[in-house]
């Protein structure tokens, strides 16, 4: 009897196993809007921007391939290679300085002083503002007229100079100290997070053996924070090739055209001039570089840990 | 033998406040808080003086006499282009693109999140994978197609279409802050909750969100800013009349006709960037673990 | 006979590996049967198929006789108090005992008085208001307990709710579980790493490895009749000593001593000798005065002792080979020192050298 019964219940519980597809169907509804903004916006946009830079879409997309035609031409436009060489220059000081300047002030911070709170406060507070309304600051800081350079002139100094806004071959630089004074902080708060995490008897143990603060900064703290400092690294990075914001506000690309950068370009291709291939192709450019920096670290990243 | 000129007493050093060393440290220190202080004092005190004061002296001196006639010029009065009703209605515009920005995103990326951490399905860490490169993708390779996106559902140019490109762009970074602060939740606690009998939304609204709540203030945060702070998106995917509170900023300082009124210039500054800052200093030590937590990994 | 809970072929893999094979287990009505193993046996894996919270790759899972493989864990039948005990923080001891019965949707007067019931029975009246932050430990595992309770479930599943505490509170709750199981008598399963609470708590227990159960049985059949050299060596502590040598008709050969097997229950008759391993539990070794009664009696070197207060532990040799010996806590012994053992075989274990299967 109770045989029976119970291959009765195996052969229910097999038809009772549920399909894969309807399990938990509630956390599949529920992540409906994220697998739609990987999938439609940011694979399906992304081949989509790719596949019509092959084309020669001018006002309106369309599909009239004309194979690298548009790369062609925007490697043979100057604005397009000044656009780069500036965003090469920026983002190499930028990475540099930005690096720097954060580890510094993280390591200053980190020398147990009074009023840290305070200082941290100071170096981080332009983080919250806008590109925007960084630009503009400092556009009117270095402002010939009355800014710093009417300033010092003032003092008497009647010769002394100092115009990076209007001045085709410094202007990057008035842009760097801006974007320097933005994001400097963030950096800052990483490292010091980074410093923070590291263990209290590394410093007894460089003491016990003599070792001077600053060479212990160079010889072991560095190295242990090489995590952080990739982090830093990939966000100072993704930041500098998204800068647009802070160009368009404190110099418009000028003067002339000698502080353009890519990511202006292709929105000024894509909406004013109206020449869409054009704007496809620089961005796909873009794509294409930001994939070259991230493979790399990918690799250090992931493909080192499953070595290690 | 520099040492004999400087002969002191011998023992333990006495703690030295004004030690050579602590001199360099505080003085390296005030120094370049002043480089990171000097935007925010020039734009407060050429926004508080008068425009013949300005072409007189220099931007850094304090204002001989305070006037507030900026701050309402640049509020109420300032021209765009042909619209002369000030940084107002941007500000507005910001406002009505913030709130719904906020609360659809953070609402959206919480339930990812969870989801995510509790309820794994086949594919789930692929989406996410997907969704977290799409946070290192140029925004500019997705720009276009997503104005197609928006002409079709009938929202390009509309406030509405604005909340939808925040949503979709911040939901990378708040998904993964929302799934790592759920995968740090005890799993067991989850168990316990379907063993008694809760379902994905009952567990979401009665047992996590109750527990989420800091890290819902850094995502609002976060996204607050973020949102606040935007240009690009701003500058694509609204017509005038709909411009956010930076765009019409930019606007209003860079146009090219009449002459320029910098103090308005500098008071519409600080008003456009009055709400992050205060959030920055409201939120304190929450702000550093929203930009922390969205800095792990990108 | 109905089993209160019944496993049949059970399967489970994550990708390629097989984290239960092929189990099959049944459990009494109102038995208390504890899991035992080291961590990755597969024991909590066990526990949690049967809650429900984990799917199976193959086979069935039936409670009180029906099929429950694909079923919610809310419709199983099934309480489960977990290791960190996973009070909802944010609900009060109240809002806790009740939240399972809310989502059931039972009526308020049920739930008023289900929880009242519960509370009466686990002595946590005084706290149904507080929050779990606010409770000791033992006050925690009684409303975890509670949690279970109230549903009116039949089975209890505890996975390791002792492991987090220190070892006093550990003792004290220890006994309190066997209180109210004595009380309640639900089935109980019980899944831990530690013997001693699978020693005290247990009807029947399960020693499991590599997602298999290697013996199951009564306390006193694990611990003086292991099946296999595994078991031997998990259970007591300090663990068992191991001879290895040659069984050669009823008589143990190691090196050049002999020893007969005389009253040793062999699992079956012997037909042919074989290599094969002894293992003499330390406890099970005598000296002194007892030395007389013992079969086989020997003389060895103390090596090393440790004294423990209530007992002491000597390492000896028995020519080559280095013996656990527990001696009474007021035993003087000190190193270099020679003396006698006595080794009753009856107590011995023999077990099959390639097998490993007890002989």
């Amino acid at each position: 009897m109770s045989v029976v019964e119970q291959t009765g219940g195996q052969r229910a519980a097999k038809a009772r196993k549920p399909m894969r597809l309807f399990r938990n169907p509630m956390a599949k509804i529920a992540s409906i809007p994220m697998i739609l903004t990987a999938m439609v916006v940011f694979v399906g946009g992304t081949l989509w921007t790719v596949v019509h830079s092959f084309t020669d879409s001018r006002l309106l997309p369309r599909l009239n391939w004309v194979g690298l035609d548009q790369y062609e031409r925007l490697w043979d436009t100057p604005r397009w290679l000044i656009s780069i060489s500036n965003l090469a220059l920026y983002g190499v000081c930028s990475l540099v300085l930005t690096l720097t300047i954060g580890f510094v002030l993280a390591a200053l911070l980190d020398r147990k002083i009074r009023f840290e709170s305070a200082f941290r406060t100071i170096f981080l507070y332009p983080f919250a503002l806008s590109f925007v309304v960084t630009g503009i600051a400092w556009q009117w800081i270095l402002n010939p007229d009355f800014g710093l350079q009417s300033l010092v002139q003032g003092w008497g100094w009647e010769s002394f100079a100092f115009d990076p806004l209007n001045d085709p071959d410094t202007v990057m630089f008035g842009l760097l100290i801006a974007g320097i004074w933005q994001g400097s902080g963030l950096i800052m708060c990483i490292m010091l997070a980074g410093l923070r995490g590291i263990d209290e008897d590394i410093w007894k143990a460089a003491r016990v053996d003599g070792i001077g603060t600053v060479k212990t900064y160079i010889r072991i703290i560095i190295p242990m924070m090489r995590p952080v400092f990739i982090t830093a690294l990939v966000l100072i990075a993704s930041g500098i090739i998204k800068l647009y914001d802070l160009v368009v506000a404190q110099t418009n690309g000028g003067p002339g055209i000698s502080s353009e950068v890519p990511a202006k370009y292709v929105i000024e291709y894509m909406f004013r001039a109206q020449n869409l291939g054009q704007g496809f192709a620089a961005s796909t450019m873009m794509l294409v570089s930001v994939i070259i920096i991230l493979i790399p670290w990918a690799y250090l990243e992931f493909g080192g840990k499953k070595n290690g | 033998m520099a040492d004999l000129t400087m002969t002191g007493p011998r023992g333990p050093k006495p703690k030295k406040r004004f030690s050579r060393a602590n001199i360099f440290l505080y003085g390296t220190l005030i120094v370049v808080s002043m480089y990171y202080l000097l935007p925010l004092y020039v734009m407060v005190v050429t926004s508080l003086k008068g425009m013949p004061e300005i072409r007189m002296g220099n931007v850094f001196g304090p204002p001989l006499e305070i006037t507030f006639e900026p701050w309402v010029k640049a509020w109420s009065e300032a021209c765009t282009g042909v619209n002369c009703d000030g940084l107002s209605r941007g500000f507005w515009n910001s406002v009505q693109i913030l709130i719904p920005s906020v609360v659809l995103s953070i609402a959206i990326a919480s339930v990812n999140g969870y989801a995510l951490s509790n309820w794994k399905f086949k594919g789930s860490e692929v989406f996410f994978t997907i969704l977290i490169l799409g946070a290192f993708i140029p925004y500019q390779t997705m720009i276009y197609p997503i104005v197609i996106l928006l002409r079709e559902i009938g929202l390009m140019g509309d406030l509405g279409g604005l909340v939808l490109v925040h949503t979709i762009f911040g939901m990378p970074i708040l998904t993964l802050l929302f799934r790592n602060y759920f995968a740090s939740v005890p799993e067991e606690l989850f168990k316990a909750a379907r063993v008694d009998g809760a379902g994905f939304w009952r567990i979401y609204f009665q047992i996590m969100l109750p527990m989420a709540l800091p890290i819902f203030v850094v995502a609002i945060i976060l996204q607050v800013t973020g949102i606040w702070n935007d240009f690009l998106f701003g500058v694509i995917y609204t017509k005038p009349a709909t411009y956010p509170m930076t765009v019409q900023l930019n606007n209003i300082v860079n146009s090219v006709q009449g002459i320029k009124e910098y103090n308005v210039n500098m008071a519409a500054t600080l008003l456009t960037g009055l709400v992050p800052l205060v959030i920055y200093f409201a939120s304190g030590k929450l702000f550093v673990r929203g930009i922390a937590a969205g800095a792990v990994k990108g | 006979m109905s089993y209160s809970v019944e496993i049949k072929q059970l399967d489970l893999s994550f990708g390629a590996v097989k984290v239960l094979r092929n189990l099959d287990l049944n459990i009494n009505e109102g038995e208390f049967l504890v899991l035992l193993g080291s961590s990755g046996c597969g024991k909590s894996t066990l526990l949690n198929c049967i809650a429900g919270l984990l799917e199976v790759t193959d086979g069935q899972i039936f409670i009180k006789g029906k099929n429950v493989t694909w079923a919610e864990p809310s419709e199983r039948g099934i309480g489960m108090v977990f290791q960190s005990y996973a009070l909802y923080p944010q609900m009060t001891v109240k809002g806790n005992l009740s939240f399972g019965l809310k989502n059931a949707r039972l009526p308020k007067d049920e739930i008023e008085a289900r929880v009242a019931r519960a509370a009466e029975i686990l002595q946590i009246g005084p706290l149904l208001d507080r929050k779990p932050g606010a409770l000791s430990g033992g006050q925690r595992q009684r409303v975890a307990i509670g949690r279970a309770l109230v549903r009116d479930v039949d089975v209890f599943l505890f996975d390791e709710p002792l492991s987090n505490l220190d070892a006093k509170l550990r003792v004290d709750l220890r006994v309190e579980l066997k209180r109210l199981h004595n009380q309640l008598k639900n089935t109980m399963i019980y899944v831990t790493h530690d013997q001693v609470e699978a020693m005290t708590l247990a009807d029947r227990i399960a020693v499991m490895k590599g997602g298999a159960i290697m013996q199951l049985g009564s306390p006193d059949e694990i611990y003086n009749k292991p099946r296999n050299l595994y078991v031997a060596d998990f259970i007591g502590s300090p663990s068992m000593n191991f001879l290895e040598g040659h069984l050669e008709a009823g008589v143990f050969k190691v090196d050049d001593m002999a020893m007969p097997m005389t009253g040793y229950e062999f699992a079956a008759p012997q037909t042919a000798d074989r290599p094969a391993v002894i293992g003499i539990r330390p406890e099970h070794i005598v000296t002194g005065e007892l030395v007389r009664n013992a079969p086989l009696q020997y003389h060895v070197d103390v090596d090393l002792v440790e004294p423990m207060g209530s007992d002491t532990l000597v390492y000896a040799k028995l020519g080559d080979h280095l013996f656990r010996i527990r001696m009474d806590g007021q035993a003087t012994v000190k190193a270099g020192q020679t003396i006698e053992i006595g080794i009753d075989p009856s107590r011995a274990s023999l077990f099959d050298k390639a097998t490993e299967d007890r002989l």
